[in-house]
Order: C-alpha cells, then sequence, then structure tokens
C-alpha cells in the first residue's frame, strides 16, 4: 500500500527466509569476516579474467542462498539482481546460472535496497512465493571500469573508497521465519553538481537524506522508531556531509544509532581511505552482518538506506556531475 | 658530492610538488599532469633553460618526466642544425629512443613474468 510520497507499506510483511555472502581477500582480512558465508583468498577466484569472477562471486552467493533455504533452483520464481559492470553481465550471467526468470537492476550502489523493495513488493501481493535478490561488486573489476587501469597505480586522494569485493544475496519468501520486509521508500534522483568521483560520498550524502526524509514523513514517524538506520556506502565524509544536512534540515539523528555500512566492513588499520563503497557493500554488510545482529537480538528494528551514484566513465569524461539516489527498506525480527 | 646530491633531492622534488598540485588542487588526471609536464619541459628546452637546469641538479631534473620533453626539442634542435627540416623528426627519436626502448623493453619483460591483466 503506498503511504505518502514514495512509501510502500508491506501488510503481508514478506520474509528474508535465508541470505548467503561472499568476500573475497581484503574482506577476510575486514572486520566482519566472520558474518560471511564463503571467503575467497584470491581476487581471481581462479577464474581467467576479473569479470568472470565477479560472476562467480554472484554465482555462489545465489547458490548458497538457495542451498540455506532448503530450497531448489526450480522454486526460485524470480531473480532481481544488478551490479557495475558495463550491461550489468555478472548478474546476467549468474542469472543464467540458475536458469529462474530474471529483472536486471541497475541502481549501482543502490541496487541491494532496490532489489529488496521491489521483490517485497511482488512477494507481498502474491505476486511470488520465492524471490532472489542480490547485488555484488568486485574491486578489480569496477575499478578498472570507472577509474583507471588497475595496473596504472594512479594515486588516489583521501577521499577515495575502496570498492568490495563481495556479493550478498537473500531470498525473500511469502510465509516463513526470519527477518520481515515492512516498508521500503524508493528514491529520487539528486544531484548537487558534485563531479569529483574520488568523493562519492560527498555526491551521494544528499540522496541519503532525501530519502531518509522521505521515509520518515511518509510514515509519520521519528528517527528513533529505528535501533538503527544505516546507510549503504557514504564512508568517512558522506556520513558526515549527511549529518550537518539533516541538522540543517531540523531533523536531530542520535549519532550513535545512524551508521553507514562502508565503515563497518573493514578494519581501521586497512588502506581504504575513506571507507568502503561498491554494489557489493551494503549487501553484504546487511545480508552478513547486520541480520545476524538482528537474529542475535541486537536490533529490532532497522532501516536500511542504500546509496548510489547513477555516473558512467563516459559522462564522468564529458565533465557530467554525479546524480545520486538511495532507497530505504525497514526490516524487523523480533518485534510485536 | 653532497652538494650535488642535496641540489638533485631539491629540484627533482620541486618538480614532483609542481605535478602534485596540479594533481591535487586543480583535479588535473594523471594523464593531463604527465603530459603537461612533458610539454612544459619542451618549453623550457625551447627557451635554453632546461639544460642549464640539467647542469645544476643533475638527476633532479633528468629524472622527472619533464625531461622526456627536453630530450624532445633538444634532439630536434639538434639534428635541425645538421639536417635541416628532416632533421628535427629525426632527432626527436634519436634522443628519446633509449628511453621508449627501455620503456618497451621492461614492459614486455614485466608481462612475461607477471599477469598484465587489470
Amino acid at each position: 500500500m503506498l503511504e505518502g510520497q514514495s512509501t510502500w507499506i508491506f501488510e503481508n510483511k514478506p520474509v528474508i527466509i535465508s541470505t548467503a555472502t561472499v568476500g573475497g581477500p581484503f574482506e577476510a582480512n575486514g572486520n566482519i569476516s566472520d558474518d560471511f558465508d564463503i571467503l575467497h583468498e584470491d581476487l581471481w577466484l581462479e577464474q581467467e579474467s576479473y569479470e568472470k569472477a565477479h560472476k562467480v562471486l554472484f554465482e555462489e552467493a545465489f547458490t548458497k542462498a538457495i542451498e540455506k533455504a532448503n530450497l531448489t533452483k526450480e522454486q526460485i520464481q524470480f531473480i532481481l539482481a544488478g551490479d557495475l559492470i558495463n550491461q550489468i553481465t555478472p548478474s546476467s550471467f549468474a542469472a543464467r546460472t540458475v536458469g529462474s526468470p530474471y529483472l536486471g537492476l541497475f541502481g549501482a550502489c543502490s541496487t541491494s535496497m532496490e532489489g529488496l523493495a521491489i521483490g517485497a513488493y511482488i512477494t507481498n501481493y502474491g505476486g511470488a512465493d520465492y524471490i532472489l535478490t542480490g547485488a555484488a561488486s568486485h574491486n578489480a573489476a569496477v575499478e578498472k571500469q570507472f577509474r583507471y587501469p588497475t595496473e596504472y597505480g594512479g594515486q588516489k586522494p583521501p577521499t577515495a573508497q575502496w570498492t568490495v569485493t563481495g556479493a550478498g544475496a537473500a531470498i525473500i519468501g511469502k510465509i516463513g521465519n526470519g527477518p520481515q520486509v515492512t516498508s521500503a521508500t524508493i528514491g529520487r534522483v539528486v544531484d548537487m553538481g558534485l563531479s569529483d568521483p574520488f568523493n562519492m560520498g560527498g555526491a551521494m550524502a544528499p540522496a541519503a537524506v532525501d530519502t531518509i526524509m522521505a521515509h520518515l514523513r511518509d510514515r509519520h514517524i521519528n528517527p528513533s522508531y529505528y535501533d538503527l538506520i544505516v546507510t549503504g556506502d557514504l564512508g568517512q565524509i558522506g556520513h558526515e556531509v549527511s549529518i550537518d544536512l539533516m541538522k540543517e534540515k531540523g531533523l536531530n539523528i542520535n549519532e550513535t544509532n545512524y551508521q553507514d555500512c562502508g565503515l563497518m566492513i573493514y578494519r581501521k588499520d586497512q588502506p581504504v581511505l575513506a571507507g568502503a563503497s561498491g554494489a557489493g557493500c551494503s549487501a553484504t554488510v546487511v545480508y552478513g552482518h547486520l541480520l545476524n545482529r538482528m537474529k542475535q537480538g541486537e536490533f529490532k528494528k532497522i532501516l536500511v538506506v542504500a546509496t548510489g551514484a547513477l555516473l558512467s566513465p563516459l559522462s564522468f569524461q564529458q565533465k557530467e556531475s554525479i546524480p545520486c539516489i538511495a532507497h530505504a527498506v525497514s526490516i524487523e525480527y523480533g518485534g510485536e | 658530492m653532497f652538494q650535488t646530491f642535496f641540489w638533485a633531492f631539491v629540484v627533482g622534488g620541486l618538480i614532483c610538488v609542481v605535478g602534485q598540485i596540479m594533481f591535487d588542487v586543480f583535479k588535473l588526471t594523471p594523464g593531463h599532469t604527465l603530459s603537461s609536464l612533458v610539454v612544459a619541459g619542451a618549453i623550457l628546452d625551447g627557451f635554453g633553460l632546461y639544460e642549464p637546469l640539467i647542469d645544476f641538479a643533475g638527476a633532479g631534473a633528468t629524472i622527472p618526466i619533464t625531461s622526456f620533453g627536453n630530450s624532445l626539442v633538444h634532439g630536434a634542435l639538434q639534428e635541425a642544425e645538421k639536417h635541416g627540416i628532416i632533421g628535427v623528426l629525426t632527432g626527436m627519436f634519436e634522443v628519446t629512443s633509449s628511453g621508449i626502448s627501455a620503456a618497451i623493453i621492461f614492459g614486455f619483460i614485466g608481462a612475461l613474468l607477471f599477469k598484465p591483466k587489470g
């Protein structure tokens, strides 16, 4: 049901019946390595190219999620997935492996929540029993496409972020046990005219704030309704910018309950500059780490605001600014 | 001898500072920074200013990329004096050929030893 401008309330409370996360070597050394189902020691994943490795990340997450849900591939009615590579080939190729009907998504790093929101909507209205959704990124494949070739070794400023090598997948079911998806707010494209691809967090912060405000307004709730509001990959700079922006707009958010996935995944001493980014960032942190913490009873209600920068290498070369987006999904577990 | 090292360090370092400023403050891409410095070296040599810098700072002036621009112009001018207009072309290649060949050969060896796909 639509509430307010852009929020869906899911009365039938679709359930995240299983999730799976896969990570690379850098993630294995990180802060939340225990929350990954599969970790790889090598960026190549025994493939010939990073793009193929990227596809394998996705396939493994899909297969593992299906296995953990005790389902078969045939029971998955739809796949909703996306990534950052041109024409989202890793997603499409992984969907070829599963063989279920598939809708490819592109929301850059907001894809994880775009998929969860649409998947929950379809399931809520009886459009499917089981939907598989996910997002992934591969550090070397994505850096190569959006920045400079990796072997070129171009210097990065301290505002730059580290692309996560990882895939996160979830199966949304009509009924079952697990965290429930209760609402979703679809973001609009926000462009504040920033054009530095090495400061994505700063560019994305206004989009995150816009969506958070819209969600709270549509649902008539305060930030304190949630035990945790978590953004996708704003990084250190974007996180601070977003807090300032919210203060400016008169929204006082409790800073201990407002965090960023991009600041959770790695240890402080890993050389990631301003934090993590990539479609796999929010997907792995939410579907692994945060849902685990929910299941342990640490949080009952969380709002995930996955943020995406909708640029292409070409648009940046043609000196266009970076339009950004954020989608919010609320997940509840163990509440009333 | 200490003096030679000192000035090589200072001059070479200053050229790098210029590059870093172009990169960080003026937000030029690595490609633009690199080629701007090559052009700067070429222009300096056109005015006859780069050779005195090399005499003064040695490796501090020959190692940074500006020296490549200097070599291009230097070779062209030198050969132009001997062979006229055609010397402009041959001169450029003559002086810089060792640098370019080294880049190709070491690049090739690197590609054989490591996986060159990024």
